[in-house]
């Protein structure tokens, strides 16, 4: 199958397709960011997408959200079309992210950064909010407990009454996790959550992975550049250069790769004795 | 039990205390002391002017302290919301009830006709923000069309209606729906208007908004030549509209304001529209429609302005399409980024503090020549003031009524905590 690597077991072959990107290209202006990228994604797979600086990852996760038009190519999610829908109605689908440099509502509460996430699934309208029915109030209620629910889980609960912008880097990560989990998606989508981060941190954030995948059963996809938590968490890895597929695999198959480790670390090209 | 405890809370102190601000001003309104009133007509017209301001700056608060839209033309709407009502209001004193029944049937078929359109444009998908903008536009000009040609009739029925009624109350139930009405049709400008403009970004935005504040008082100036409103007599000013506003309404309104915008801003709502100002990227990757919550701010603050107007306009009984030109639409900017962007409290307390003091005490301890120096010493406080405060008086201070509080952490969490 497009966009999959050979030797994945049958029992994971036989799950339903979540995610499927078909050829897709993106210029900006004349450069071409990306170029006929292919990636099928299996329910409750765990997938990696590395590659240097520029090679267009952050660009694909751009393209699958919406927040760009690609140029060519087709994205489905649960085979429904997202090419040209609105970002927020994509996230609605059931599609999360986080972003590469920490994008919090800095100057907003943490409670209030998880709630805006729930706002979609709110249940009460316009006119409730404006006249406080008694509607608004128990919906309310409802809404805050489930956000606090999931600080809980994300060790956060304490917190909930801190700006968002005075908690330290790595609570800042996970706060953006959980609220991109309370918009209850399918698809998790993560754009180097362990930037920044120091070992110890990594090692928690890999659990807390592993952790969330299972618990809200959902498949997960990754740009990384830490191999730490590449190699020990995704169960395949697909690596890009220069907007193209360089390789794929499970990731000692892509460890082991001649063209990974050249375009990682460049072609010899003076012979050491 | 629940009522002393709900008395005893912020909302139970907040209520008093407008209570107890209402029965004073009234009592000083009065003709008690040898039938002079102590607030004379210059301190009245003060502070209903002092009040209608502030409406309108609450509304700028909303659209660029809490949404981050920097908006020029909060002045328009307020032009268009004084020109309505009172257009309403010198019809019916003249007899004419056509203006009544043209605003308020146009405004409840506009709306009606908005929510079958929103219906039917959220089943589709892909449609472009134009083709919104120019359904929504024909649905106006579809229902204003069949208002104008429904007047006729449905003005006699009014007329036969609220002509059985006492005359106070017809009164009172005509400015009423001047009132809503001129508010209303700032409301739907500013949805039309917003429309396709919010896409643009905050500053592109500001631009476009000060061409709106123009635009509305070119029309102004010549409603008698371009448009067919001979009574409002373009630029010598329209006269003759009845003195209708009262403190009672004032308060009213006014409180209506600040409640309204409270509630919304601690609403799912009132989140989202935070967040668009925290970082429009993050918001709709979080799953907010970003235009939607941008528009519904700005709506919501253009309409307080529609008010504002309103009150303003049967308070002086005299408008002029000089006192809504674009130098004036500085007036509720000064006074948002005084009182603090993003604050309420301090918005409310500039907008008095601004009107009473500049506009009543310094003119009567200054000598005459102060008008002059106006434009030299404001900008001047504000310069200062960037300088020294530069969050504003108040900055991100709320009233406990307004406040937006934190509810508890649930039992199971604390429990847990605990172990």
């Amino acid at each position: 199958m497009k966009g999959r690597p050979e030797g994945l077991s049958a029992e994971v072959e036989a799950r339903p397709v979540v995610l499927e990107v078909k050829d897709l290209t993106h210029f900006f202006g004349n450069l071409r960011a990306v170029h006929d990228f292919d990636m099928t994604l299996r329910q409750g797979e765990l997938v990696g997408l590395i590659g240097p600086n520029g090679a267009g990852k952050t660009t694909v996760f751009n393209l699958v959200t919406g927040v760009y038009l690609p140029t060519e190519g087709s994205i489905r999610f649960h085979d429904v079309k997202l090419v040209g829908r609105p970002s927020h109605e994509i996230i609605q689908m059931g599609i999360a992210r986080t972003f590469q440099n920490i994008r919090l509502f800095s100057n907003l509460t943490v409670l209030d950064n998880v709630r805006i996430a729930y706002h979609p699934h709110a249940g009460y309208t316009l006119v409730d909010s404006i006249l406080h029915t008694s509607r608004f109030h128990e919906k309310e209620t409802e809404m805050t407990e489930r956000a606090q629910e999931f600080l809980d889980i994300f060790g956060l609960a304490e917190r909930q009454g801190d700006i968002a912008g005075s908690l330290p880097y790595g609570l800042q990560r996970r706060l953006e996790i959980a609220r991109a989990l309370a918009t209850d998606p399918q698809l998790l989508i993560l754009d180097e959550p362990a930037a920044g981060m120091n070992p110890q941190e990594i090692d928690e954030l890999l659990d807390l992975i592993i952790f969330i995948r299972d618990h809200f059963n959902l498949t997960v996809f990754l740009v990384e550049h830490q191999m730490r938590l590449v190699m020990n968490v995704c169960e395949w890895i697909t690596v890009m250069d220069f907007g193209e597929v360089l390789a794929r695999g499970k990731p000692a198959e892509v460890r082991g790769n001649p063209r990974v480790v050249e375009a990682y670390l460049g072609r010899q090209t003076v012979k050491i004795k | 039990m629940s009522i002393l405890k709900r008395l005893k809370s912020s909302t139970g102190y907040f209520i008093l205390g407008a209570l107890l601000l209402f029965v004073v001003v009234q009592i000083l309104l009065l003709p008690l002391v040898d039938g002079e009133p102590i607030l004379n007509n210059f301190w009245r017209g003060l502070i209903f002017w002092g009040a209608a301001i502030t409406m309108v700056t609450l509304g700028l608060n909303l659209i660029y302290g809490f949404n981050g839209q920097f908006s020029l033309g909060q002045y328009g709407f307020y032009a268009i919301g004084a020109y309505t009502s009172a257009d309403v209001t010198y019809r019916w004193t003249h007899s004419d009830p056509s203006g009544l029944a043209v605003v308020l049937l146009g405004v409840l078929l506009t709306l009606l006709l908005y929510v079958l359109v929103s219906a039917f444009l959220r089943r589709l998908y892909g449609v472009t923000v134009t083709a919104r903008f120019t359904i929504y536009l024909l649905a106006t000009m579809l229902a204003f069309f069949v208002a104008v040609k429904l007047a006729a009739p449905v003005g006699a029925l009014f007329v036969s209606v609220l002509g059985a009624l006492p005359d106070s109350v017809t009164q009172q139930m005509v400015f009423f729906i001047a009132l809503v009405g001129g508010g209303a049709l700032a409301g739907i400008i500013s949805f039309l208007f917003g429309l396709p403009v919010l896409e643009l970004g905050s500053d592109y935005f500001g631009i476009a908004t000060l061409g709106f504040t123009m635009i509305v008082k070119v029309l102004l100036d010549n409603t008698d030549t371009i448009l067919p409103f001979p009574e409002m007599k373009g630029a010598r000013g329209m006269v003759g509209i009845p003195q209708w506003t009262t403190w009672p309404w004032v308060f009213l309104t006014f409180m209506l304001v600040v409640l309204v915008m409270r509630n919304l801003l601690h609403s799912s709502s009132g989140r989202t529209i935070l967040s668009v100002r925290e970082d429009e990227r993050a918001a709709s990757l979080v799953g907010i429609d970003v235009a939607n919550s941008k528009v519904l701010a700005f709506v919501v603050g253009s309409i307080f302005a529609g008010l504002a107007g309103g009150i303003r306009a049967h308070d002086l009984a005299f408008l002029h399409p000089q006192s809504f030109n674009f130098i004036q639409s500085y007036n509720p900017l000064i006074i948002v980024v005084l009182g603090g962007l993003g604050s309420m409290t301090g918005t409310i307390f500039t907008g008095f503090i601004w009107i009473l003091l500049l506009e009543g005490a310094l003119r009567l301890v200054l000598p005459p020549g102060f008008e002059t120096w106006r434009f030299v010493v404001y900008p001047i406080i504000l310069l200062l003031m960037m300088l020294l405060r530069p969050g504003g008086l108040f900055g991100k201070y709320e009233m406990p009524f307004l406040r937006r509080t934190l509810p508890p952490l649930r039992k199971k969490i604390v429990e847990e905590a605990v172990k």
